[in-house]
């Protein structure tokens, strides 16, 4: 066990000190996997952000009823009290026309209009929250177009379904993407280790000569990949990291506009682990494919 | 103990190297191949490690049969014996010292005992001063003398070496067989392929001469 574990130490660190020994090949390497990489998983980065975003707004689906102009108090109590009973109505907010009006009023360039009108055009509203998706509250709509003295009902869910389609799409595209260039690490790797094979071509050869096993040959070989794809993991995780600081200083200046103060969120703990076991895992097939292709034909005579 | 009963070995395109070769040598024995270029001697010798596998025939080296051998025992075998190659395969991007350590590596020895037993057999050759130097600086005796340093610092018990004289000066080489005969008076079974007919007489040992593929006596 301990013959085990100490060969595979040596291997490891024989495999860090011939990386460090051509530290621009390396770097080359790495930059190459980090950059295709940093591709779809700065894509992925955006899609969470704007998955979250759309969650927020989506956590709790709203529809506006708007009642007609002549409902009175009574009619007001008497609908408040059967959104109420309704099954999956979360809450319901009353917005009297005042209200509304004085809303309106505090909100930019909307008081002179609002000071030119001779009377209050605005009708009563209630705003209801649901505890379902979107699309049950969809459900509801019938229902709520037949109370009585309700002239209009507004459901947000329209553009909150175009976001969620958009979000969707852009999952596909980034899983497309990713699927390529998982492609293209394996094939860099693929190539780096089949120089690196012809580079140590003597010495494999004189290893097989004196009683090396294939798997202590092969050995380094894994290694190299593995680390190689660990290494252009840990580059594209820091690229994105960079893009991400640059776009928050614009962000955070464009949601101060809005009176937001959203910004751009990394990849958590696990995201960023399973990124890196993923990459490892596709350097080392890259290594294992090379090396099973090219390490038999060095085969001494 | 080696032992070849029968053995032909025939290479694609009907060239036929040995043909019917039958003899065995003793655990311990010092034992030349001679015969002109071509006789077969280097294909001989590459059958007792299994780089060459016999047409037909049987070659058994310790009690294990070659031809049968199944590929993945082959690396135990080929520990189990010294070789030395006729194009020396020394690696010229490392040390004298690395060059040593090279069988050791998967041997699994600890780096402390693998590089006492590496320093004991460059001294064992006189290249204990040279360690540090790349091979490629060496003389041509020197060179072979860490041939020979590489392929006893396992403790093989079998010693091949073919041509080892082959470009060596006559001091040189006297030098080399020294070595080998020493390594033999210790217990190791040596086998030496050469076409230097004066050293073989010098050393008066057991001598097999090959012509075209067959033994004479």
């Amino acid at each position: 066990m301990s013959t085990w574990l100490r060969q595979h130490w040596q291997t490891f660190s024989l495999t860090l000190a011939r990386l460090a020994g051509n530290p621009l090949a390396t770097l080359l390497n790495v930059m190459v996997i980090g950059v295709a990489l940093a591709l779809p998983l700065g894509g992925y980065m955006l899609l969470q952000n704007l998955g979250s975003v759309t969650r927020q707004v989506t956590g709790n689906p709203q529809v506006s009823l708007f009642l007609a102009p002549e409902a009175g108090k009574a009619d007001v109590a008497a609908i408040e009290a059967r959104l109420r009973q309704m099954p999956g109505v979360r809450a319901v907010r009353f917005i009297s026309r005042e209200q509304a009006l004085a809303g309106l009023k505090r909100s930019e360039n909307m008081a002179e209009v609002i000071a030119a009108l001779q009377s209050n055009p605005l009708p009563d509203a209630f705003v209801v929250e649901a505890g379902g998706s979107a699309a049950e509250l969809e459900k509801m709509e019938p229902e709520l177009k037949a109370l009585p003295k309700v002239a209009h009902v507004q459901l947000d869910s329209a553009w909150v379904k175009r976001l969620e389609t958009l979000v969707a799409l852009g999952r596909t595209a980034v899983l497309i993407l990713a699927t390529l260039l998982a492609f293209g690490l394996v094939a860099v790797t693929f190539n780096t280790i089949r120089l690196q094979i012809l580079t140590q071509k003597d010495e494999i050869e004189v290893s097989k000569l004196i009683g090396a096993t294939d798997a202590f040959i092969r050995r380094p070989f894994f290694y190299l990949g593995f680390i190689q794809g660990t290494l252009g993991a840990l580059a594209a995780l820091a690229i994105v990291y960079l893009c991400m600081l640059i776009l928050n200083r614009s962000i955070l200046a464009l949601a101060q506009l809005y009176g937001s103060d959203f910004r751009l969120g990394f990849f958590g703990f696990p995201d960023c682990l399973a990124l890196l076991t993923f990459a490892a895992m596709l350097g080392w097939l890259g290594a294992y494919m090379s090396v099973s292709r090219h390490l038999a034909d060095i085969e001494p005579r | 103990m080696i032992s070849f009963s029968q053995v032909r070995k025939s290479y694609r395109g009907g060239h036929e190297a040995l043909a019917e070769l039958s003899f065995s040598i003793e655990t311990g024995e010092l034992v030349f191949i001679t015969g002109r270029s071509g006789a077969g001697k280097s294909t001989l010798l590459k059958l007792i490690p299994a780089i060459e596998r016999p047409t037909s025939g049987t070659v058994l080296v310790n009690g294990q049969n070659i031809g049968s051998m199944r590929r993945p025992a082959i690396p135990y075998l080929r520990r189990n014996l010294g070789l030395i190659f006729q194009d020396q395969k020394l690696l010229y991007d490392r040390s004298v010292f690395d060059n040593v350590m090279l069988p050791l590596a998967f041997t699994g020895h600890a780096h402390k005992e693998a590089a006492r037993r590496a320093r004991a057999a460059l001294d064992k050759v006189g290249l204990l001063a040279r360690e540090k130097a790349n091979p490629i600086t060496l003389s041509g005796g020197e060179q072979q003398r860490l041939c020979i340093a590489r392929a006893v610092v396992n403790r093989p018990s079998i010693l091949l070496a073919d041509e080892p004289t082959a470009s060596l000066d006559s001091a040189s080489a006297a030098e080399v067989m020294e070595m080998f005969r020493s390594f033999n008076q210790v217990g190791v079974t040596v086998l030496i392929a050469t076409h230097d007919e004066a050293l073989v007489q010098r050393l008066n040992p057991r001598v097999l001469v090959l012509k075209q593929g067959r033994l004479e006596s």
